[in-house]
């Protein structure tokens, strides 16, 4: 009798949680099949840089994405500031770039869209890649937020938006968040033109030190083929 | 007063030393543009390397000849100066020293038109200096790099101008470098008039340049506060507003725009005092001149 009520425990503790990876699992395979559909695509789009120490003009764009995880964001003309951790926005590259331990984050909603909150952790210590959280939209089996933090470039958040180009999970928006240092350089290099300077001095002060980026999509160019010039410098 | 322009310009642009001025500009900026031809990506990596962690910065795009203009303009125009005041220094003095000046002071015209016509000739040396400058500095940077957006640095922020917005802002800034070099004319005018001999003058006209942008610039509370705001050096940096650009609720900047316009008004405002107060002191202590050499 004791030995069933152990089984009957057994099962009860851990079979749920069980199903409930295999379930987080097959999620995630899904999502990283939806991705693999494009091989290459070429966009163009719009970058909207807010950073407290930048001020920059909106900028034409064009991305080219190559698998397994070459990307390339240039200006169409001009300069463009592009944040270094704008080349994760490709979300197939980082499911794809190794084995991962994924759990399960419970459900939360992104925009009034309910979603499924994924944790992914690396398993080679030696990877760039700490913890990314994605929340997905189960439903249309896309990937609507992403949190990561990485050793090198250290954490950012991605916010993407679908609308022609759902069905291949390429987003027509996106708005990567990320730390920003303090910029700051002598002013005995840059000789200031400064009437007031202790108004200055309180503005810089109270500035945030996070950066934003939006970068609006117009159109997609998807498995056309792209030469690897491309993302030669 | 023409007549008397045109003896002013044909003295001071027979004199060798004029043209020390434009052979020194020339010389600086030709090795600018060499230097920044060969090694602009290391020069801008020290400027701009710390940003490296967290963009990818187009060095080989912002080494551009719109930018190299503006290096050489911030390098420069902190010491043209001293090339103004040799000349200008040395416009009254000069022909004390000679004995001309009792010689000219005889002719029937008016001491204050004498004042008048040398500062109007100091003025046209300044606006060739500058144009000399500009023919090098701009046009031949453009020719040599080709012309692309401008990235300005400030000490807290990075300014980014797109190409098609920069050229007017090239003459404004040119045209307040003007007015801030004709002040340091009609100081080392007014300083003329007080000497006999040319070194007094010019040497003076530096010290005070230099004594005068060490306080604006030592960014001490003290002089920041009780000093800074009356001293003509603050103003002269004025020509860089035209690069500092205005930006929306955003932080996108709009085209066209200047971050702080009325700071370069009160600018050009107290300049434009300063060359009156000047030009006004050297007509009056010239017509009160006790002339003896």
């Amino acid at each position: 009798m004791k030995k069933i009520i152990r089984l009957l425990v057994a099962v009860i503790l851990f079979c749920p949680g069980d199903l409930r990876a295999q379930e987080i699992n097959q999620l995630v395979q899904q999502v990283r099949a939806k991705l693999n559909q494009v091989n290459d695509y070429e966009a163009s789009g719009r970058m909207k840089t807010n950073v407290a120490f930048l001020k920059v003009p909106i900028s034409g764009v064009r991305i080219y994405f190559k698998k397994p995880g070459q990307l390339r964001i240039k200006n169409e003309k001009g300069i463009s500031f592009v944040p270094k951790g704008a080349v994760s926005i490709n979300l197939g590259t980082m499911l794809n770039s190794g084995k991962f331990t994924i759990l399960d984050g419970g459900n939360d909603q992104v925009g009034g869209v309910p979603v499924k909150v994924v944790k992914l952790l690396p398993e080679d210590e030696e990877s760039d890649l700490v913890l990314s959280t994605l929340y997905i939209d189960v439903s249309a089996l896309v990937i609507l937020k992403t949190r990561t933090t990485t050793r090198e470039s250290g954490s950012y958040e991605l916010e993407l938006s679908y609308g022609k180009y759902k069905a291949y999970a390429l987003p027509d928006k996106i708005i990567f968040s990320f730390n920003t240092r303090d910029y700051k350089m002598p002013k005995g290099m840059t000789f200031d033109f400064e009437v007031d300077s202790e108004g200055k001095k309180e503005e810089v002060k109270g500035k945030t030190k996070k950066g934003r980026a939006e970068i609006t999509i117009t159109n997609y160019t998807i498995n056309k083929g792209l030469p690897d010039s491309v993302f030669s410098n | 007063m023409w007549k008397l322009l045109q003896i002013e310009l044909f003295k001071i642009f027979r004199k060798p030393r004029t043209y020390i001025a434009f052979a020194a500009i020339a010389a600086f900026i030709l090795l600018i543009q060499l230097a920044l031809l060969v090694n602009g990506r290391q020069y801008l990596e020290f400027m701009l390397g710390f940003l490296d962690d967290g963009f990818f910065i187009p060095y080989d795009q912002i080494n551009n000849g719109y930018w190299i203009c503006f290096t050489i303009l911030n390098l420069l125009l902190i010491h043209v100066p001293i090339l103004v005041a040799l000349v200008a220094g040395d416009i009254v003095s000069g022909e004390a020293n000679m004995g001309t000046l009792r010689l000219l002071a005889s002719k029937p015209v008016s001491r204050s038109q004498i004042i008048l016509a040398k500062f109007m000739a100091s003025v046209f040396y300044v606006i060739a200096l500058l144009f000399w400058m500009a023919l090098i500095a701009l046009v031949l940077s453009l020719v040599l790099f080709g012309a692309n957006d401008v990235v300005v640095a400030k000490s807290t922020e990075l300014h980014q101008i797109e190409k098609a917005d920069v050229l007017w802002r090239y003459f404004a800034a040119f045209g307040f470098a003007s007015l801030a070099l004709i002040m340091v004319a009609s100081l080392s005018l007014l300083l003329s008039t007080l000497s006999d001999n040319s070194i007094g003058p010019i040497v003076a006209t530096v010290c005070i340049i230099i004594v005068c942008t060490l306080i604006s610039e030592m960014q001490i509370p003290l002089y920041d506060k009780y000093l800074r705001p009356y001293l003509f050096t603050t103003y002269m940096l004025g020509w860089k507003g035209f690069f500092y650009i205005g930006v929306d609720a955003d932080g996108q900047t709009i085209k066209g725009s200047l971050q702080n316009g009325p700071a370069i008004l009160k600018s050009i405002g107290v300049l434009l005092a300063y060359i009156v107060f000047f030009v006004s002191a050297s007509v009056f202590v010239f017509r009160k001149k006790d002339i003896l050499s």
